[in-house]
């Protein structure tokens, strides 16, 4: 099997991998980081978004085999430098836009690369670009308030309609 | 003002700092040891009879360590139902054998046939793609009603017929009721479905089994909501495992909404099979699999009718309803469509006789159960859409139809004619804060605007009663649960004062660790952060029930209200001592105990250390340490209650429905944070606005399922439901429970899915639509506009 090396949220990584390993299986499984996580099989609900070389990818379909000297950022990168919430965690914390977690590290991925898109995006714009994100618990209200507070503006002024 | 840590406190979640950080664990990130991995191999026909299981080829592939069929689970028991209704003849219900791997014939698509283990994943998967299955199709029976025809194939062989029950309720009331039905002046009669919804948690099931040979122990790690009724069933019931020799861990759960609360079938395998290869069993579900094994929800059809006066008070209200109960039953799926739906039939109203006949049939379809709100939605459904199509028939207005027959605030306790005695509530005034912050008054005028732009505005009403915390366990028990419904807590004070709580329910995104300790620090006067909370672990909590029915705070906080006043109590003892004065006279405030009227005081620290470091104690008259465990068992359940306003547009070109505003003025009782408790409806809404508008589970005539996967079941995305305005200001407390609170979990979910079909019948009716009496969930657009043009 051939080795494939990557950088993870700034740190060299290698592990032996097969033709169909994925990507979320390569940091779940074999590199130990399971915050990203797996909630479909189809590349719908995005709980396992991370960021490869920048971009948002859904880990769950892209092969490991692919993505020799990757840049990967996971939700175990996000935090400060010293290890507090980062500005997407904290706000996520501050709005309750999280309730059993699971769907939340696809959530912190896809919040980051819409913020490194648009700094200031708008209630409908933030809805449009988190609908590869499938949240079960929060009814996304909380989420999208938690985003507007990501990005600088007021978490309270959400459109009644 | 509340403590800014204490009851009342919108305090942030301390559980999220290791949910956003990646630091979670769930049960899919716990690896053991020399783990092997199981895959199962699952019926692709709905109903077959199993002529032959070839393993041979598949034995021989690489990786494999065994492959299990039903031969080898001879000794072990069935998957036991928890609750055994019985029907309107006072017969049991009819109860199959649920094996764990399937015997001799399969009878839904999904259901398990072989189970292969092997050192990888991909191997177990790649080994049972060799199995060699030689299935007899069988006619199968999808629909409910056809399932009841003479000469139906049967589920089941060994029963009589697809009936499981045939249950009345109040039976003696039935002729009370026909009665009042032929003296009435008005009838008003609807016929609905409440679609088939499958709970989809984020987190797929897992389950670990682990067997320890040296001390003769098991260790299940599981996705559960409540690992010790968990432990008691399997360790009972299908594998004969002393609990002292089960341990069953529920970890981080990343969501349930009811779908984790069951035994499932893979816990016992993962947990058997270990003990088998003696090595960890590990197996994760994948979403597709999810959706053929995991249990379903609803899936009701129902003839409703209400009788009312010339005045137009109601009379009596008479309901048929048909219940699928899936291929098997679910631990509680024969109670849902009886005593979590027949209970509620009242709604708030004051109809002083009704008669609810529930038939509860066997299909070739996956098990169902409860999943969020769990039958009340289905009787709030029926009595709301009702209640809305008699005030159109009628010619009077659906808030006032409401206001007339509501429950009075002066009339609680209230004893309805459905068994339930409802102990606070005040209706009027949720619905007039919900009609506030709707702005109904100017509603008309937003219509116009929206008439103007070519889209049909329209506002539905709902208003619901919840039933929560069930019990107490001595009723529920002679309703035919198998389980009590009490919970349990430890209180353990550790010697420098710091808490560990030990509780039985179980938190799997209602953030039990953030609250609980609120409840424990306003009493004590402590700083929250000096208390942890300890859950989903049967080695280290007292037995407990678990986490459904919006039961934790109702059921599991009084027990640890309980325990909090024994170590209190105790405390104060210890203090009286150290400060020699009567027990009586010491007051405990802000974390210090002092004496009545004097200066004298000693603080909490104090006194924990004194219990463990008993130099200075009353040895003779009290044991050292402070650690107390409470178990409480409810004498009523809370009935939680509200008014929820839904404004819809609705575009006739399409027939596509868009929320505009969702208000939702709920009487939860007393609060303990407000911010999960908002968040909590938030969620309940969205799952109950998928069910209206988007969800919904779908087999196909021969039993196959088209919904399958997130392709095909439309799940509610983040464009699809906005506008939520929350409001708990109207509060009526419990009045049998120490914190005087309702629960709050299920209510967004129950109360919405009527609120928004009502909504769009009144968009059709003001457009003009008025031969659109009802349209079934999903709302979608081609159902929509097919009621329209039809």
């Amino acid at each position: 099997m051939p080795k494939v090396m990557m950088k993870v949220n700034g740190a060299e990584a290698a592990a032996d991998v097969e033709g169909r390993t994925l990507l979320s299986t390569y940091l779940r499984d074999l590199i130990g980081l399971t915050g990203t996580h797996v909630g479909c099989d189809t590349s719908q609900c995005g709980a396992c978004v991370v960021l490869v070389d920048g971009q948002p990818v859904k880990s769950c379909t892209a092969f490991a085999a692919d993505l020799e000297g990757a840049e990967v950022t996971t939700v175990e990168g996000m935090t400060n430098p010293d290890g507090s919430l980062g500005v997407i965690q904290k706000a996520f914390q501050d709005y309750h836009g999280l309730q059993c977690g699971f769907c939340t590290p696809g959530m912190v991925m896809s919040t980051a690369a819409l913020l490194a898109e648009n700094p200031k995006p708008s209630e409908e714009e933030i809805r449009h670009y988190l609908e590869g994100n499938i949240c079960r618990c929060t009814g996304y209200q909380n989420i999208v308030r938690a985003v507007m507070a990501a990005s600088g503006q007021d978490a309270g002024a959400l459109a009644a309609e | 003002m509340p403590k800014d840590d204490g009851i009342g406190a919108s305090v942030k979640r301390r559980e999220d700092t290791r949910f956003l950080t990646g630091n979670g664990r769930y049960t899919d990130d716990i690896n053991l040891r020399g783990q092997t991995y199981v895959h199962f191999l699952r019926s692709d026909v709905a109903h077959g009879k199993i002529n032959g299981i070839d393993t041979s080829a598949a034995e021989a592939m690489p990786g494999v360590l065994k492959i299990f069929t039903s031969a080898d689970f001879e000794s072990a028991g069935g998957i036991p139902c928890g609750w055994q209704v019985t029907d309107k003849h006072g017969q049991p219900m009819q109860e199959p054998k649920h094996p764990i791997l399937a015997e001799g014939k399969v009878r839904h698509v999904g259901d398990p046939i072989a189970a292969v283990v092997a050192e990888t994943y991909e191997q177990a998967r790649d080994a049972a793609e060799a199995i060699d299955l030689d299935i007899e199709e069988l006619e199968p029976v999808v629909d409910m009603v056809k399932a009841l025809e003479d000469g139906a194939p049967k589920v089941h062989d060994d029963l009589t017929s697809n009936l499981c029950y045939d249950w009345g309720f109040v039976e003696e009331n039935k002729d009370a009721v026909n009665e009042a039905f032929g003296k009435a002046a008005h009838v008003v009669s609807l016929e609905l479905t409440n679609n088939r919804l499958v709970a989809n948690p984020m987190e797929p099931r897992v389950a670990v089994g682990d067997y320890d040979p040296w001390g003769d122990t098991h260790t299940l790690y599981t996705t559960s909501q409540n690992p010790h009724v968990i432990r008691l069933l399997m360790g009972a019931f299908v594998l004969s495992i002393p609990e002292h020799k089960l341990r069953v861990v529920a970890p981080d759960v990343g969501g349930g909404f009811g779908s984790k609360i069951y035994h499932y079938a893979e816990e016992a395998f993962c947990t058997y099979a270990a003990k088998v290869i003696k090595r960890p069993v590990k197996w994760t579900s994948t979403r597709s699999e999810a959706f053929i094994s995991d249990a379903h929800g609803r899936d009701h059809k129902t003839k409703i009718e209400l009788a009312l006066d010339a005045d137009h008070n109601f009379m009596a209200i008479r309901t048929e309803t048909y219940a699928n109960m899936g291929a098997y039953l679910s631990t509680f799926a024969p109670s849902i469509p009886t005593w979590l739906h027949g209970t509620l039939m009242a709604g708030n109203y004051k109809t002083p006789l009704i008669y609810v006949n529930v038939k509860a049939v066997f299909t070739n379809t996956v098990p169902v159960d409860a999943y969020r709100g769990a039958g009340r939605p289905e009787a709030t459904f029926q009595i709301e859409r009702l209640v809305d199509k008699a005030a159109r028939e009628l010619g009077v207005d659906p808030v006032e139809l409401r206001r007339k027959n509501f429950i009075k605030p002066e009339e609680f306790p209230y004893q309805t004619p459905v068994a339930v005695v409802y102990d606070t509530g005040n209706y009027h005034a949720t619905m007039d804060k919900m009609l506030e912050l709707a702005d109904y008054a100017n509603f008309e005028a937003r219509r116009a605007e929206s008439a103007k732009n070519g889209k049909l505005r329209g506002f539905g009403i709902a208003h619901y009663i919840e039933a929560c915390g069930i019990a107490p366990s001595n009723l529920v028990g002679q309703l035919g649960a198998r389980a009590g419904l009490y919970e349990s807590a430890s209180v353990r004070v550790n010697a420098t004062g710091s808490i560990s709580v030990y509780t039985g329910s179980h938190s799997h995104g209602q953030g039990h660790e953030t609250t609980f300790a609120q409840v424990v620090a306003d009493m004590i006067g402590v700083d929250a952060n000096s208390i942890e909370i300890h859950h989903g672990d049967t080695s280290n909590t007292p037995m407990g029930m678990g986490t459904y029915g919006s039961r934790s705070l109702a059921v599991g906080g009084s027990a640890i209200v309980r325990a909090t006043n024994k170590v209190i109590d105790k405390a104060k003892k210890i203090a009286a001592h150290l400060l020699e004065a009567a027990p009586e006279d010491i007051e405990l405030k802000d974390g210090k105990f002092s004496v009545a009227g004097t200066d004298k005081s000693v603080d909490w620290s104090g006194v924990t250390l004194a219990a463990y470091v008993p130099h200075n104690y009353p040895l003779e008259d009290l044991e050292p340490g402070l650690e107390e465990t409470a178990f409480y068992d409810p004498s009523n359940f809370t009935y939680p209650s509200g008014a929820y306003g839904c404004e819809i547009e609705l575009d006739p070109e399409t027939g596509k429905i868009d929320i505009l505003r969702f208000i939702a003025a709920d009487d939860f009782g007393n609060i303990v944070n407000p911010m999960i408790v908002e968040g909590q409806v938030h969620g309940g809404l969205a799952q109950g606005i998928g069910q209206a508008l988007l969800e919904n589970c779908v087999y196909d005539e021969n039993g196959q399922l088209l919904s399958g996967s997130y392709m095909d079941y439309a799940m509610p995305r983040a464009d699809d439901v906005r506008g939520f305005t929350v409001d708990h200001s109207c509060v009526t407390p419990c009045t049998h429970n120490p914190l005087g609170v309702k629960g709050c979990g299920e209510a967004g979910a129950i109360g919405s899915p009527p609120a928004v079909v009502n909504a769009a019948i009144d968009a059709l009716h003001r457009a003009g639509h008025t031969h659109v009496k009802h349209i079934d969930m999903p709302l979608t657009p081609s159902r929509v506009w097919a009621a329209m043009n039809g």
